[in-house]
This record gives C-alpha cells, sequence and structure tokens, in this order.
C-alpha cells in the first residue's frame, strides 16, 4: 500500500481535467464551449507530459496545440457559423450508439491495461531537453527534415484550397478567403 | 502492481485510453465538421500520451518524445488543411454538418 503524494494529488488532478474536459468535447451542446474545453483537455496533456519529465513536449504542446491549433479551430468555428446564429450549435446523431461504444472500447482497454504484463524498467525521468534536441539532429534527422517539408506543403496546400473556391466568386470573399 | 497512488505506466494507459474513447465517440456522433475534427485532435492526443508513457516507463529512451512530437507536428499541418476544406465547404454548401454534404458535386 501507498500513501496520497502530492504528486498523486497533481497527477489525479490533471487527469480530472483531461477525461472531464474531453467529455465536455464529446457531449457538449454548444460547439464554442466544445472548443473551449478542448483548451483544457490539451493543457491537461501537456501537464501530464511536464509530469513525466518530457518538458521539452510539454512546451512543444502548449505553443503548438494551444497557441496554435485551437485558435485555428476557434476561427473555423467562428467563420463557419451563420451570422446571428448565436446558439452555434453541435447537433450528435446516433449518440445511443455512439457512447456504449465508447465506454464498451476504453473497458476493454483498461482491461488489457491491467492485465497485460508489461516489461517495465526503473524510470528514470530526465527533465532536459538535451537528449530530444540530440535524436532530432541525430537519429531522426531525415524525419526532421521531412517534417520540415510536410509543414511546408500543408502551408502550400491550404493556400490552394482556400484560394481555389474563391477564384469563380465575388472579390470581397477573395479577401475574406486570403485573410484566413 | 503499485498502488493506487504510485502513478506507474497503468495510470497514464488509463488516462489514454479514456481519451481515445471519448474521440471515438466524439468523431462517431458529431455532425458539425469541425466538432469532428476536434474528436481527431483528441484521438492524436491520446496516442501521443501512450508513446510518451511507453517510453518513459518501458524504453528509458527519448525516442517515444520525438514520435509524440511529430504528432503534434502532423496534427497542426493536417488541422491547417482540413480547416482551409472546411472552409471551402462552408462556401460552396453554406453549412458543416457532415450528413448534409455527402455529395461529391457542387
Amino acid at each position: 500500500m501507498s500513501t496520497v503524494t502530492p504528486a498523486a494529488i497533481v497527477f489525479f488532478g490533471l487527469c480530472a481535467l483531461v477525461v472531464g474536459c474531453a467529455g465536455g468535447v464529446a457531449l457538449s451542446r454548444n460547439i464554442l464551449h466544445a472548443a473551449f474545453l478542448l483548451l483544457g483537455t490539451l493543457a491537461g496533456t501537456a501537464g501530464l507530459y511536464l509530469f513525466i519529465g518530457a518538458d521539452f513536449l510539454g512546451v512543444a504542446q502548449i505553443l503548438i496545440y494551444v497557441g496554435g491549433i485551437l485558435v485555428l479551430l476557434l476561427f473555423a468555428v467562428l467563420l463557419t457559423s451563420k451570422v446571428g446564429d448565436t446558439r452555434l450549435s453541435n447537433p450528435s446523431a446516433g449518440l445511443q450508439f455512439g457512447v456504449p461504444l465508447g465506454v464498451l472500447l476504453a473497458a476493454g482497454l483498461v482491461y488489457l491495461v491491467f492485465t497485460t504484463p508489461w516489461p517495465l524498467t526503473e524510470a528514470v525521468a530526465t527533465p532536459m531537453t538535451g537528449r530530444p534536441g540530440e535524436a532530432f539532429l541525430g537519429e531522426y534527422l531525415l524525419l526532421f527534415e521531412l517534417a520540415s517539408v510536410v509543414l511546408l506543403m500543408a502551408l502550400v496546400g491550404a493556400m490552394v484550397l482556400a484560394r481555389r473556391a474563391v477564384k469563380g466568386r465575388s472579390p470581397d470573399a477573395a479577401s475574406g478567403g486570403a485573410a484566413t | 502492481m503499485n498502488g493506487l497512488f504510485t502513478i506507474g505506466l497503468p495510470h497514464y494507459l488509463t488516462v489514454s485510453a479514456v481519451l481515445f474513447a471519448l474521440g471515438l465517440i466524439t468523431v462517431a456522433t458529431r455532425r458539425n465538421v469541425v466538432a469532428i475534427l476536434m474528436g481527431v485532435e483528441l484521438l492524436l492526443n491520446a496516442a501521443a500520451i501512450n508513446f510518451v508513457a511507453f517510453s518513459h516507463f518501458v524504453h528509458g529512451a527519448v525516442a517515444g518524445q520525438v514520435f509524440a512530437l511529430f504528432i503534434v507536428v502532423l496534427a497542426a499541418s493536417e488541422a491547417v488543411i482540413a480547416l482551409a476544406i472546411v472552409l471551402t465547404l462552408f462556401r460552396n454548401f453554406r453549412t458543416v454538418d457532415a450528413a448534409a454534404t455527402a455529395t461529391l458535386r457542387e
């Protein structure tokens, strides 16, 4: 038996944040609420990374996910809702099948987690940015460069996609598309 | 197995499994395309938590963190492309309901 440690309290708090906010994302009826609750999930995930010494990853998660992707999602939510629609509804279909499916999946996965004999090693938390940095510029250099190419392709692709629809349409829509 | 309050691999895998299930529920039941994208982000996060937890508790190396960072990068590019598609979809259909846009013609 073990006693309650401050670390355990922090961990379970982060878990409650992640799972609670993810539940809100899954079941909220207002898509703006879902988008803001996603913030809690992503920040809690960053906390979970920091908890096991992956501090570079945790900071990158906050910078990219919370600072970038979430803002992009908010842009999409607000740009694709009709003007004057204050409810910003987030309809769902088939919840009576989806929720039992999800509960079954979670139960099965948790059962597997607790019945599988994982080959555990002694966990050594080395909160350093040095080791990931050396891995990126050593063993995973090719993947690192490929990731930059992928990002460039995504940039160009997003511009092409946003422009193509605009070409035959009104010029004010074109300026709106370029701004996004 | 360790006690409940000694944080180990099963704790992380359980959080990740619940997060994955919630993401799957979101992807399967939402009708708004942007909400489906949020579900995809939940799924990607669950997978990344697994990578980091396994690399910390089993492998003892840094490879899982590297893969999780690549997941973040790919999620960023996926979000950019998908949101450009969603905006195009909205311009053409005036709606982002996944059921209402199930056609290949304009």
